[in-house]
């Protein structure tokens, strides 16, 4: 149990992947104006992240990884070659899946996320999850908890952002900075303090 | 050639820059910039990949339900991005090795779903295919601006080749290790897009509030 509490402080604060890795960007920037419209993107990335991951990584051991075709009886196959398209292709499939809940569903949440719905599929972010996952070799409840975690710390770096600049209509900033140029630099420093948490173990 | 080609070409080099004015393809742009070499390959990688597969999906904009066109759209880019990962395997594979994973993450450059999904979608192969090609340009005037300014003053040398000799070296110059880390790539970009705008002074964005200024006689 330890282990994976432990996967998880990991996953939100030392591994941020907005933060320390840098994936999401677009969507990180272009979104975090705000609070609400952050929240609603956030969590859908976090349910992406938990579908997906899990998902991929489950592929990734079955049927794409050297010899994971034992069970069908071809365990000389080995399909890892796939594994970018065959990743790209669930979390395509799960994000228009998504699309149409929400459209159904929640058709004010679909209108704010707009054009940047169809860009979760080209969220570095979600991709980095599934090949974090994959590479570091986790079990299928590993992932999940990872999947979570990951999506969990994207999702809290993003609101963090989407808060301070909220805040931030109240200052004088220069002509050429405002709005994207100002949300850069202060990712930037997000980013210096988030560097700080490196190397906490529990 | 035609206006409409020219603009389609030059306008998202500078007025529409993907990075700096549509926030797009910004990932990669923080994370291959470390030094000068593999942003090279990176851009010209993205470019081919944004311009071909804008060209095929204009050629099938009118056949595709809409329903499942991201789908589509992925797995055509993703199909390209191996291409591209296996020629680059082929003829440079030095480099190819360095780049291992952000050639990979082409796929997820959102430059490259953006632009099909915003103007490939709408209008024909010839076009788009110009338009692939501009942002692609765009992209790396962005990317070889930041790449020179943290390799050139994070470890003092452009390209691997020395300019400015640093201390260790017994040379004048004490590099920035800052421009190494991650944090720098955002400040650069940051400044890069205040000077562009400062110079394009029409893609300022508006605030949303002006703080009204207090004169003194006024507050008395």
């Amino acid at each position: 149990m330890q282990g994976y509490v432990e996967l998880f402080i990991k996953a939100v604060f030392v591994e941020n992947l907005a933060l320390s890795f840098f994936l999401g960007m677009c969507t990180f920037l272009a979104v975090s104006k705000r609070i609400q419209t952050a929240f609603g993107l956030g969590a859908a990335v976090i349910v992406v992240q938990i579908i997906t991951v899990p998902t991929n990584t489950f592929l990734y051991h079955f049927v794409l990884d050297e010899g994971a075709l034992a069970w069908a009886g071809l365990p000389d196959v080995d399909l890892s070659f796939l594994g970018l398209v065959t990743y790209i292709g669930i979390i395509a499939a799960m994000v228009q899946l998504l699309e149409m809940v929400l459209d159904r569903y929640f058709p004010r949440l679909f209108h704010a996320l707009g054009i940047y719905l169809p860009l979760i599929t080209v969220n570095c972010a979600i991709l980095g999850g599934t090949l974090f996952s994959v590479q570091r070799d986790y079990t299928l409840s590993e992932s999940v908890v990872y999947g979570i975690g990951s999506g969990f710390g994207w999702a809290l770096a993003l609101v963090g952002l989407a808060g301070i600049r909220e805040k931030l209509k109240y200052s004088d900033v220069p002509a050429g900075l405002q709005g994207l140029g100002i949300a850069f630099i202060i990712a930037g420093l997000m980013s210096l303090g988030f560097m700080a948490f490196a190397g906490i173990q529990l | 050639m035609s206006s409409a080609a020219k603009h389609a070409l030059i306008d998202p080099i500078v007025d529409e820059n993907p990075v700096t004015l549509q926030v797009l393809g910004i990932c990669s742009a923080l994370a291959v910039t470390t030094s000068l070499l593999p942003s090279l390959y990176m851009c010209l990688a993205l470019t081919m990949v944004a311009s071909l597969s804008n060209a095929a999906v204009s050629a099938i904009r009118k056949v595709l339900p809409s329903s499942i066109r991201i789908i589509v759209q992925m797995t055509i880019i993703a199909s390209l991005v191996i291409v591209v990962d296996e020629s680059l395997k082929a003829f440079a594979f030095e480099t190819s090795r360095e780049l291992s994973v952000f050639v990979g993450l082409i796929i997820t450059n959102c430059i490259v779903l953006g632009r099909t999904e915003s103007f490939a979608s709408k209008n024909p192969v010839g076009l788009s295919f110009l338009d692939g090609i501009g942002n692609g340009l765009g992209y790396s005037l962005i990317l070889i601006l930041v790449a020179s300014t943290r390799e050139l003053l994070g470890s003092g040398t452009l390209l691997g080749y020395t300019i400015l000799p640093t201390l260790a070296e017994g040379g004048w110059y004490n590099p920035n290790g800052m421009m190494l880390l991650p944090p720098s790539a955002f400040f650069v970009i940051g400044l890069i897009i205040w000077g562009l705008r400062t110079w394009k002074a029409e893609q300022v964005e508006q605030p949303e509030f002006r703080i009204h200024e207090v004169h003194r006689t006024e507050a008395f």
